[in-house]
Formats: structure tokens, C-alpha cells, sequence
């Protein structure tokens, strides 16, 4: 049970939690002295979020909270980070580990090229300045998934400084009020993934799995622009997106390919900054807002109750829903940074500074990469909205979902029909049948191919709207006919006989002389009956809209 | 001459006037009767001659692999060899077998040389003596040699002799007895002996004088090759921004040779150098008057005894007289090296053993009371005195608040002191001649009056700047003591110009042609030695 828990978190009282609102927002500047272009310089004067305590004392000036994020995506490389063992999820525990992973002594760390282009990419893509020069150091802790007892990292000079990540959020109810806000990414760094430690309570046993023991990381450090869970949530899927875009990293964060570690803070506006807590391995995007709303709404209760809150790390418990103190276990630490001796300074080239006696195969060119730069998510998204006219929260919708606009394309580029209807198509009814599902887009019954057949039917008037729909359900059971055999199976196919139409029309009004009457003596929904009767005649095969004007031609006539 | 003495080697292997499992089988059967000097931890028999074996056949069908082919070679127990035990003469490490070799070892396999055995070192290479490794201390060869003998006897000492055994230096003692100690027995054995017996040779590692020190107090020539220039991959780190392994060989153009078997870029190893080496030759220097030879004058220190100083000034004479111009240059750092090197190497100890943690591999203690407690306990019952407290300090230094102030300063004194190398090179300066050691090598019983970390900081004094600057340098045996011991002598060269160091050094080694270790005596000795320990280990049962 959870219960003692609970009694850690809120000893008989309860926490009221105010909805966090990011509306109207309070942030913190860019640090003073720091290099500010014209960039960061906006970042820093957008609209500023406000965290409202859910009962602010009279007098009392509101709390402001502030989010900053630690993010670890596993770089998506064939090899580890320094060395040759491949790089796999969920294979067999210790398969994958080389005498370097294992840190056997006399091992030595050999860059992996891949990962020094992952990460350059990556800078590139968040408008970061990439080092020309950058360097690796030891940070040392003891832990049982740390087999060299100590992690390589960039700790002074990291490969990319000073970018930004810009992302969309909801602000208000109605969807479309989107604003772009920027948060600064301080840092990207390369080092070291850990292993795992599997803990065996029942035999007190902690068992070791080197498998991710040396997979590169990408650290990247984003400063603390944001205000509250959703700010944090939105920017992490942006950068998510832009990750899996770059191909950099897949950014699973169910699959520990993203993770991130928020640091939060609330004060007072006009008053220094608050004693931060830092909440550690938040696995999903959900959970990442609610922890950081909890804890949040936790140091301003805590505050306002004349408590104090202390510099400590924190986890969330996603099952009660609130952070609890991490056991410390050896108090503050002290990573004794060094540099690491085994590995000369990492230097990167661009165009005019490459070496004209340099082997392609041992130096980077910084301006090569960026040439390979894919289009990111933002344009994507501007794209969408340009050429399809959709509107910018469906091209949202759109990349958010892994796999749905690569489903989009594929549709949009085997069909006739008109972008908007397949817009409409794909986020209401295909979206809708995944969600109920619970299926993602790769797991879906329904190719593109038969979707942009369907629509293409529905383009030609062959079938109505509701016919459709049905064809749909059809094709979602998956017994693999196409939607036109499904169409001639159910006799679905418009009336395209205006004679057949006329003649059913006719006999619908002679046999409902009592539905005629209430018409003519003035009931308006009467037609709808009548419209409804005929369409019930037609096995729902005709054009309601020319149902009605031939019922009408006929009554009038 | 030398040059002639390696063709006649191979001629000598190849007209099967030895085959290379003779060659192993008396090999072993030396190392058997001089292990009293407790130079080898490990003697690798089965593999060593299932190498010959294989030498042999190639030898048979004359397609021999090279100059290496056949000959016995011995590697220091901090190497990593596939499939032997490789200890660091540390408990942390007992019973640990390398799935993988070093990457110089696997280019000596390669080239077909035999592998004897590992050989002894002080624990995990931290020492001046190879006396503080949990084998014991490495006994120097020349305890026993007549012409140590001869001394004693006259200078009537009654103390007893047995209990009187020189140390080799260190911290690759080992590979330094291994080396002197087979040339012993070449002189009482057959003449062919003598052909293969000159070209065994021992790897060292070198991080602040670990080979030159050892070899001078052997008296074999001990090369510290360029950073860079030879692999560091699978050698056990002490200090990886200065470890270097390490050549001890009887001759300069022995050691020319292993080198250019070992040297060139290894893409396991970063640090090392990407343009490719050519093999290694030594054309014979017969004009010197070209050369500039430097004399460091803050080498002259006042603890240098009193021989070693008027046999360096000799050889400057040597030199001068011959033509070359010698002069006396300012290392003004110097003073500062040994201070800043305990900086450096403790925090890289502390780093590079963090790793010997009891889960993967090596020692592991008992308890199971916690992993903390677990890591606690094996480190402190794997690890001597001597590599704890480097630990400690290396700990110390790198904490977040004496990090400034300790290991950032040591890094800006080394790069004074590698600037002042620089600084001498470009004032036209070609190698440098300096001593290797303060004396020649001292009982035992007179070594450990002091702690290993002060006999460090004496006994690396000339050889460890080198190391911070990462040049090469070469410790050649240049002539007796009054005591009848061997004293070395060092040239240092700049950086990756090996060649042109060692071409120095040979023309050196020429001229003060170097008198070759007499063991008649230690002959009988050690068979009684041998005896003695066969007996006492009979009696323990």
C-alpha cells in the first residue's frame, strides 16, 4: 500500500491544487553577462508566465515558478559512444557489452565518429554555436552500474553552447490561440550512458546489465524558461520531434531514449530566485507536467506555510502522483572532475578551416552537416499549413502523432480527393479509430493505399459520406478487401439513376400521405422524414442533398 | 657490428644451427635457475613453447616472420596478455586472465617472438625499487655478479652476503633482471647462446622513469619512446597522460629494432600519432662534430654522488673531444617536476583506479552486507599502502575545491617544464646528455629506510620531466662503479625523434663499450640458491 507515503507528503492537511496556468507568466531573464543575440534577447522578452497560488494572501505578490530541464537522448548510433558494441534495446542483459564497457584495465575510449555528427546535427538544429574545439572529462561517482567509476562527460568545454528551442503552446480554450515560446538551450553535451541495476529485494541482490553501459548521450541543458508542467511537457515533445526528424535519436521516453530531469523553483516576483529541488527520471510527457505541477504547487504550499524547502533530488510517484525525497545516499557529492587523458580534444572543421591535407574519414565538416540537415518539424508544420490550407493546430496534431503525417503524405499523394477532406479524414475518423484502439499508426489495419482509395470514391460521388464511413469500419476489420470490392459487396454505390431516384421518391410520398399532410400544413422538419425514408429505400445509396430536390420538385409540382 | 650480430641471428635460425624451441627450452630452464631473483610473477612454459613449436615450422619451411621470429621475449605483469594471468603484482589483480592482449604484445606475436612469461614490478607500477609488490622485491642480477663480488671483498665488509642484494630499481625491475640476468648466463653458455641470449629483451612501461631506472641500475639500455609514438592499449594505466611502454634490451640497436616493430598509430589507442613509421634502422654515426649536446645544469643537483657526476662529464668530454659540440643549457623548471608529477599521477591513479571495484573482474571481499560496504572492504584488502594513499591524495587534489589551486596549477607547471624542453631544443640543441639515477643501485636493506614515496621523489628525479614533456630518452650503461655496479647515463631527444636519439646513443654505447655482467659465480650460487629454496619450500610443508 501506499498509504505511508501519502502520510510523507501532506501530514493531515490537503493540498488544494490550483490549475497551472501559464496565461499570464512571470520568468526569469538571461542570466547577467551572458551572451545575448538578438535571438535570445526575444526569448527573454516574450510573454512571461505566472504561476497563481491557488489563494494568494491579501498584499502578498503572486508565487512564480520556475522549470528548468536536464535532457538525456540516447543518440541513435549503430555502435557505442567509445566502442565498437552495438547498440540494441531490450537484448539479452550483458550481450552487448565490449571489454571497454566492462571497463576491463587497459581499455581505451575511441570516439565514434556517428555520435560526434548526431550531436553536431542536433546543435545545428537548435540554432546552438558549435565548439571548434570541445573536451572530454571524468566525472567520478561510485555506483554498481558504473563500471569505470567514473562516467566521461563534457564538463568544460562541451561540443554546442548558447541555442534555443521554440516551441507552441495553447494559451486560453479555444484552440487556435497558439503562442511560440523560446527557452535557451544552455548546453549540448556528449557523454556516457550507465548501465542498469536491476535490484532483487527479495534476495537483497542488485544484478548488473552493461547492455547500455557506454551508449552515447546527448546532454542537453535547457535553461530556466519555462514556468510549469505543460511549458516543459510542450518543449520536451518539440524537442522530441525535432530529435526524431534529425534521426539523431529515436526519443522513446517509454524506452529510456529520452529522459529528463527538471529543476524547479517558485519565489516571489521582484525577489531572488527560490531553493531549487530537482525531479528526477520522468519517463513520459504526462508525467513530466504533473510532476512538475505538483511540485510546484508543493513549494508554494510548503512556503506559505512557513516551511522550507530544501536544495534536494526528488522522484515522482506516478501512481500516487506527487514527488517524493530520493534517499540520499552519500550526501552531496563531489564528481572530482578531471580531463580525460585518453582522448585529445575533440576538433571540428568547417569549409574554409578544413585541412586541404585532411582524410575525409577522420575529421567533420560542420557546413557538410547542416548541407544534410532534414527539414524540421517548424517548417514542416508551416508547410502543412501553406500547401494543404490546414489549420496549424491539425498540422500539429499531425506530427505529434508518431508515424501519422508519413501517413498523411502517403494518402494525400494516392488520392484525388481534396487535402482539406483528407485532413479531416485522417484526424477525425483514422485518428479517432487508433485512439479508441489504442493502436499507433504502424499498428493500423488501414493502409494509406485503401484510405486514398476510399476517398477517391467519395471524391467521384460514388458513395455518400455516410456510405463511407461504413466502407471504413469495413476496411478497419481488416479482412482484406478493398474498398471498392466492400462497395459492391454492399451494394454502397451512389444511385446514379435519376429515373430509379424519381421512382423511389414517388412511391415514398404515396405511401406516406400522413407525413405529406403534416408538410403541407407547415411543419419544415417534416421533410427530413421524408428524406430519411427514401434514403432508408435506397439502402442509404443516394445524395441526401439530391433527395431533397427531387422530393421537392414532386411536392410542388 | 651489432648489425652483422642480428644477421648472424637469424643465418644461426635459419641453418637450424638452433631451432626455436631449443632456444625456448634453455630460455626457461635460465629463468628456473635464477627465479631466486624473483624477477618473472608468471613464466608462460606451455605457451612459450607452443610458439617455438610453431616458429619452428616456419623457420623448416623458410618462411620465417622476421627478425623476431624465435626469440624469447618477457613482458612486464602490467601488460594485459590474452589468456595469462596478469596480476600488477597487486592482490586487486590476482588471478586475473586477460581476455584480450595489449596491443604492443600482439605485434611481438605477430612477428613470431616467444613469450616467456610476466615479470615483476612494484604493485600496479607505483615505485622506484620493484620492492613493494605482493611478489616480493625483484633481486638485482649484479649481486651476484664477480665483478660486485670482487669489490665487496676488498672493501672487507662482513656483513652477511646473502642478506646484502641490491635492488633493480623500478618499477620495471622484472623485466630489467630478466634482461641483464639471461646475458649473464649467455657468457657461460655456448656460443650460439650468445648470438639469441644479446637480442632477449623485456617491455617496461615508463611513466617516470619506470624503464630507465631500472636499466641503469641493470645496466642494459632502457628506451622511453615519444608519447604517442607506441600504443598504450591493454597496458594497466598508472598515469595515462605520461605512461609510455617502455624498451630494455642489451643494445641500442636492439632496442631500434623492437621499436620499429612496436611503433605507429594504433586506432585503439587515440593518443597515438596518425602519420605512419617507417622501420626503425640505425645508420652508424662515425661524424659527431655536427651534433650539439646539451648539458642541463639544474641536473647537477647536490644529492648526485659523486661518480655518477664525474662519469656524465666524462662522456660531455667524450663527446667534445670528438668534435660535438656540447654546451650548457637551463631546464629552470626542473625543480618543480617532482612536486607537480605527485600532483598528476595521484589524481590519475585516483581516477584510473576507481575501476577495481570487485564487480567485474579481480578481487572481490566477502562481505555482502552492501555494495558500499563491498567496495570498501575489497579495495582495502586489494590494495597495498602505497596505491591507497596515491588514492587519497589523488582524491584530495581533485576535489571541486582544490581542484584550482592543485591539479590546474601542476598542469600549468608541466607545461612550463615541457616548454623548457621545447625552449632548448629550439635554441639548436640536438639531445640532451644527463644522468639517469643519483647512484648506482643500493641494498635492499639501505632502500626501504625510506618510504616509497620518498624514494620516488629522489630516485625519478633526472628521468621524470621527460615523462611530463613527453619526449623520448634513452638510459645507456655506461660504466662500474668503484663498487663494481653498473651506472647509466641518459640522452633525451625531442619529440618523435627517436631515431635520431637513439643513433646518439649508439654511437655513445660504442665508445664507452660497456662491460658485460660476469656471473661465473652466481653459476654455483644460484644452484645452491636454488637448492636452498627447493629445500625450504619442502620443509614449509
Amino acid at each position: 500500500m501506499a498509504a505511508p507515503m501519502l502520510r510523507w507528503c501532506c501530514p493531515g492537511r490537503r493540498f488544494a491544487f490550483a490549475r497551472v496556468g501559464c496565461g499570464s507568466c512571470h520568468r526569469r531573464g538571461p542570466p547577467t553577462g551572458s551572451t545575448s543575440n538578438g535571438k535570445r534577447g526575444q526569448s527573454s522578452v516574450a510573454q512571461q508566465p505566472h504561476i497563481t497560488a491557488q489563494k494568494p494572501r491579501k498584499g502578498e505578490p503572486e508565487w512564480a515558478a520556475v522549470v528548468g530541464l536536464e535532457i538525456h537522448a540516447q543518440i541513435a548510433s549503430n555502435s557505442k559512444l567509445f566502442s565498437g558494441s552495438q547498440v540494441c534495446f531490450a537484448a539479452p542483459p550483458n550481450s552487448l557489452v565490449s571489454f571497454f564497457d566492462a571497463s576491463l584495465p587497459g581499455t581505451l575510449p575511441v570516439l565514434n565518429r556517428r555520435c560526434v555528427e548526431a550531436a553536431v546535427m542536433t546543435g545545428l538544429a537548435l540554432d546552438c554555436h558549435i565548439n571548434r574545439k570541445s573536451l572530454f572529462d571524468r566525472k567520478h561517482y561510485f555506483y554498481a552500474d558504473l563500471p569505470a567509476g567514473y562516467q566521461i562527460t563534457q564538463q568544460r568545454l562541451p561540443i554546442a553552447v548558447n541555442g534555443s528551442l521554440a516551441y507552441s503552446v495553447y494559451v486560453g480554450r479555444k484552440p487556435s490561440q497558439m503562442v511560440t515560446r523560446t527557452v535557451r538551450v544552455k548546453q549540448i553535451q556528449l557523454e556516457q550512458d550507465s548501465g542498469k541495476s536491476l535490484h532483487d529485494d527479495l534476495r537483497s541482490q542488485t544484478l548488473i546489465d552493461l547492455n547500455r553501459a557506454g551508449i552515447g548521450l546527448l546532454e542537453l541543458v535547457l535553461e530556466p524558461d519555462m514556468s510549469c508542467g505543460e511549458e516543459a511537457a510542450t518543449a520536451v515533445r518539440e524537442l522530441q520531434l525535432i530529435l526524431q526528424a534529425l534521426g539523431t535519436s529515436q526519443a522513446n521516453m517509454a524506452e529510456g531514449q529520452l529522459r529528463v530531469d527538471a529543476n524547479i523553483s517558485v519565489h516571489r516576483p521582484g525577489e531572488p530566485l527560490g531553493i531549487r529541488t530537482e525531479v528526477k527520471n520522468l519517463n513520459s510527457a504526462r508525467f513530466l507536467a504533473k510532476a512538475i505541477d505538483y511540485e510546484i504547487q508543493r513549494q508554494i504550499n510548503e512556503l506559505e506555510n512557513g516551511g522550507e524547502i530544501l536544495n534536494e533530488t526528488r522522484s515522482f510517484d506516478f501512481k500516487l502522483g506527487c514527488t517524493v525525497p530520493m534517499r540520499d545516499k552519500e550526501g552531496k557529492q563531489d564528481y572530482r572532475f578531471m580531463p580525460e587523458p585518453n582522448l585529445p580534444p575533440l576538433l571540428l572543421y568547417d569549409s574554409g578551416s578544413l585541412p586541404s591535407s585532411a582524410d575525409p574519414q577522420q575529421v567533420i565538416n560542420i557546413d557538410q552537416l547542416r548541407e544534410r540537415l532534414p527539414e524540421l518539424p517548424r517548417v514542416t508544420r508551416q508547410r502543412l499549413v501553406q500547401q494543404y490550407g490546414m489549420l496549424p493546430e491539425h498540422s500539429c496534431v499531425l506530427l505529434n502523432e508518431v508515424g501519422l503525417l508519413e501517413f498523411f503524405q502517403n494518402v494525400i499523394k494516392e488520392t484525388r480527393a481534396e487535402p482539406k477532406k483528407v485532413t479531416s479524414w485522417v484526424l477525425n475518423t483514422f485518428l479517432g479509430f487508433l485512439k479508441q484502439q489504442n493502436l499507433a499508426v504502424s499498428e493500423s489495419p488501414v493502409t494509406p493505399s485503401a484510405l486514398a482509395e476510399l476517398l477517391d470514391l467519395l471524391d467521384r460521388k460514388a458513395i455518400s459520406a455516410p456510405a463511407a464511413k461504413q466502407v471504413f469500419e469495413e476496411l478497419w476489420r481488416n479482412e482484406g478487401k478493398t474498398p471498392a470490392q466492400i462497395v459492391a459487396e454492399k451494394k454502397l454505390e451512389l444511385l446514379q439513376d435519376p429515373e430509379a431516384l424519381e421512382q423511389l421518391c414517388r412511391s415514398t410520398l404515396e405511401a406516406h400521405p400522413d407525413v405529406v399532410m403534416d408538410l403541407k400544413r407547415g411543419n419544415p422538419r417534416a421533410i427530413n422524414k421524408l428524406i430519411g425514408l427514401v434514403r432508408k429505400a435506397t439502402l442509404g445509396r443516394a445524395d441526401p442533398t439530391a433527395i431533397k430536390e427531387v422530393l421537392e420538385r414532386q411536392l410542388s409540382s | 657490428m651489432l648489425g652483422r650480430t642480428l644477421r648472424e641471428v637469424s643465418v644461426a635460425l635459419k641453418q637450424g644451427q638452433i631451432t626455436p624451441t631449443e632456444l625456448c627450452q634453455r630460455c626457461l630452464s635460465l629463468i628456473k635457475k635464477t627465479k631466486f631473483l624473483n624477477a618473472y610473477i608468471t613464466v608462460s612454459e606451455e605457451v612459450a613453447l607452443k610458439q617455438a613449436e610453431e616458429s619452428e615450422k616456419r623457420y623448416k619451411k623458410g618462411h620465417s616472420l622476421g627478425d623476431l621470429d624465435g626469440i624469447p621475449i618477457a613482458v612486464k605483469d602490467n601488460f594485459s596478455t590474452s589468456g595469462i594471468e596478469t596480476t600488477c603484482a597487486s592482490n586487486m589483480l590476482k588471478g586475473y586472465v586477460p581476455p584480450y592482449n595489449a596491443t604492443v604484445v600482439q605485434k611481438l606475436l605477430d612477428q613470431g617472438a616467444l613469450l616467456m612469461g610476466k615479470t615483476n614490478l612494484d604493485e600496479f607500477a607505483m615505485g622506484s625499487g620493484s620492492t613493494d609488490g605482493i611478489f616480493g622485491p625483484v633481486k638485482n642480477p649484479w649481486s651476484y655478479s664477480k665483478q660486485y663480488r670482487e669489490k665487496r671483498k676488498q672493501n672487507s665488509h662482513s656483513e652477511n652476503e646473502d642478506s646484502n642484494w641490491l635492488i633493480t630499481g623500478g618499477s620495471s625491475g622484472g623485466s630489467a633482471a630478466a634482461v641483464s640476468a639471461f646475458t649473464c648466463f649467455a657468457n657461460c653458455e655456448s656460443s650460439n647462446l650468445i648470438l639469441w641470449l644479446k637480442r632477449t629483451w623485456a617491455l617496461g612501461s615508463d611513466t617516470g622513469g619506470s624503464t630507465r631506472n631500472p636499466a641503469a641500475h641493470c645496466g642494459v639500455v632502457g628506451l622511453k619512446p615519444s608519447y604517442g609514438l607506441v600504443s598504450r592499449h591493454g597496458l594497466i594505466p598508472l598515469v595515462n597522460s605520461m605512461d609510455v611502454p617502455g624498451i630494455l634490451t642489451r643494445c641500442v640497436d636492439d632496442a631500434a629494432t623492437v621499436l620499429g616493430v612496436l611503433a605507429g598509430h594504433d586506432p585503439k589507442d587515440s593518443t597515438t600519432i596518425q602519420d605512419p613509421v617507417k622501420p626503425f634502422t640505425l645508420p652508424s654515426l662515425t661524424d659527431v662534430s655536427k651534433l650539439c649536446i646539451g648539458i642541463p645544469k639544474e641536473y647537477l643537483t647536490p644529492e648526485l654522488s659523486s661518480e655518477v657526476q664525474s662519469l656524465w662529464s666524462k662522456a660531455a668530454n667524450l663527446f667534445e673531444s670528438e668534435g660535438a659540440k656540447v654546451t650548457e643549457v637551463s631546464l629552470p623548471h626542473t625543480s618543480y617536476s617532482i612536486v607537480c608529477y605527485h600532483v598528476l599521477c595521484t589524481s590519475e591513479v585516483a581516477s584510473n583506479m576507481a575501476r577495481f571495484d570487485g564487480l567485474e573482474y579481480g578481487h572481490r571481499c566477502d562481505s555482502d552486507v552492501s555494495t558500499e560496504a563491498m567496495y570498501a572492504a575489497t579495495r582495502r584488502e586489494g590494495f597495498n599502502d602505497v596505491v591507497r594513499g596515491r588514492i587519497l591524495s589523488g582524491n584530495f587534489f581533485l576535489l571541486k575545491e582544490n581542484y584550482e589551486n592543485y591539479f590546474v596549477k601542476a598542469q600549468k607547471v608541466r607545461r612550463l617544464i615541457a616548454n623548457d624542453f621545447v625552449n632548448v631544443f629550439n635554441s639548436g640543441v640536438d639531445v640532451l646528455l644527463t644522468p639517469t639515477t643519483l647512484s648506482e643501485a643500493v641494498p635492499y636493506t639501505e632502500f626501504i629506510k625510506e618510504d616509497n614515496r620518498t624514494r620516488s621523489a629522489q630516485d625519478d628525479i633526472f628521468t621524470q620531466a621527460v615523462n611530463m614533456a613527453g619526449l623520448p630518452a634513452v638510459s645507456v650503461p655506461v660504466a662500474l662503479s668503484s663498487q663494481g655496479l653498473p651506472i647509466g647515463l641518459q640522452f633525451i631527444g625531442r619529440a618523435f625523434c627517436d631515431q635520431q636519439l637513439l643513433i646518439v646513443a649508439k654511437w655513445f654505447e660504442k665508445q664507452v663499450q660497456f662491460p658485460v655482467i660476469q656471473l661465473q659465480e652466481l653459476m654455483d650460487d644460484c644452484s645452491s640458491v636454488f637448492e636452498n629454496e627447493k629445500l625450504a619450500s619442502v620443509s614449509l610443508k
